[in-house]
């Protein structure tokens, strides 16, 4: 993260132009030397993709003074966590429904949700932010399904943080009361600790990988609303224990949902569509109350 | 291993509070690391001094107090010490365990100059 708006020191890129303007007030009263020049802050792919790993050099130069203590009781990731809530209050703002996917690589992630929005399209409007460290290839095959894609490459970072996925929405111009699905960096350790904004995390577990996942990584699925357990068409050929593994993720959530799906025979998609549309139902269904609340505030107001 | 950009979190911090608080060098960071926050604290030691080189925490060291995992068992009313999200009530062994502490990922306090 850049020390002047939380951007990644130089690893991160996001497709199309990033007009990165940061036009930061830096009233360090501290001798600090910056030599922040953003325009090499996010260098950009030819497709417009943002590259966050080019940064500028962090110079400093610390002057002296008396020893003391100060109390700070600050969270770690608050600065992620103020642009996951600015990101969370654009969402709710233009009521789109946001997903974060989570899973290790090869769980087939990027089937599931091109198959997904093949279900989905002509119902509502989607939008996709890809998350890798390298290549725009995941969202060059979204982009082949027709959907607005934009790859955010991490570089060398192994998460989505809130910030990027912030200039990515931007890039991105979503619809009003849009779906959008953020496939995080392949990886079922750090994306549990990023709140990106999202409704929900959907924690994505390929059949193939082994039962015993949800203990091995519980933290992923302590963090995720739902596990689709993928690729159950290799259930014949495999020893994987299903029950076990269900057992174990409920183990470290009690609270997580299951659906067993396989995005190649579509086995299971219609129960995750509806779950799907029946969450997102719910979420505009609480923004539509606020605002029959705030209807009827106003009409008391005028009304004396 | 996203100790780094955690270090890296926690020096845009430091540097932040520094123009509030009016210091220039930050020689010790007290932080409260929760067992089932996700961070490895020698990780975080090590990423630590790479990342504050040429900064106003240079040197600078940092003290982790550990805070373990705490859990509220339905099955038998008490308040108990978890080693991992799965495990089972150390005393009574009921399986219905409510998380209430090891997630904490904050900074306390600073000596500064």
């Amino acid at each position: 993260m850049c020390t002047v708006c939380g951007c990644g020191t130089g690893e991160v890129s996001i497709e199309n132009n990033h007009n990165h303007q940061h036009d930061h007030k830096h009233d360090h009263d501290h001798q600090h030397d910056h030599e922040h020049s953003h325009d090499t802050h996010a260098p950009h792919a030819e497709n417009g993709d943002l590259h966050y790993g080019t940064g500028p050099a962090h110079s400093h130069a610390p002057g002296l003074s008396q020893s003391r203590m100060v109390e700070i009781e600050t969270n770690i990731l608050s600065k992620n966590d103020e642009y996951a809530h600015n990101n969370r209050h654009l969402f709710s703002h233009k009521g789109i429904f946001a997903l974060n996917l989570v899973s290790s690589p090869g769980s087939g992630k990027t089937t599931l949700l091109t198959e997904t929005i093949t279900r989905l399209q002509g119902k509502l409007s989607v939008a996709v932010i890809e998350g890798d460290q390298q290549t725009a290839n995941d969202a060059d095959r979204i982009r082949a399904t027709g959907v607005p894609a934009i790859q955010v490459n991490t570089g060398k970072g192994c998460h989505l943080d809130a910030h990027m996925v912030g200039h990515a929405v931007d890039h991105l111009g979503l619809d009003d009361y849009s779906l959008l699905f953020i496939e995080n960096v392949g990886n079922l350790v750090c994306p549990s600790a990023f709140d990106l904004g999202e409704d929900h995390k959907v924690a994505i577990l390929s059949v193939t990988e082994g039962e015993d996942k949800p203990i091995k990584y519980p933290d992923m699925f302590a963090a995720s609303d739902i596990m689709l357990l993928n690729k159950t068409d290799l259930l014949p050929y495999l020893d994987f224990d299903v029950e076990a593994c269900i057992a174990y993720a409920k183990k470290v959530n009690s609270n997580i949902q299951v659906i067993q799906v396989s995005a190649k025979t579509g086995e299971g998609m219609d129960e995750w569509i509806n779950w799907l549309i029946t969450q997102r139902k719910a979420r505009l269904t609480q923004a539509k109350s606020a605002l029959s609340a705030q209807l009827k505030a106003l009409e008391t107001a005028m009304d004396i | 291993m996203h100790e780094m950009s955690i270090c890296e979190g926690i020096l845009l911090t430091l540097e932040a509070q520094a123009k509030i608080q009016n210091y220039s060098t930050v020689k010790k960071v007290w932080l409260d690391i929760g067992a089932f926050s996700g961070v490895e604290p020698r990780a975080l030691t090590f990423g630590w001094e790479v990342v504050t080189r040429n900064s106003l925490a240079e040197k600078s060291e940092l003290i982790i107090n550990h805070i373990p995992g705490q859990a509220w068992c339905l099955g038998c009313s008490s308040s108990v010490t978890i080693q991992n999200r799965y495990d089972n009530c150390p005393n009574c062994d009921s399986g219905m365990l409510q998380m209430t502490g090891g997630e904490e990922l904050k900074i306390k306090e600073l000596e500064v100059d």
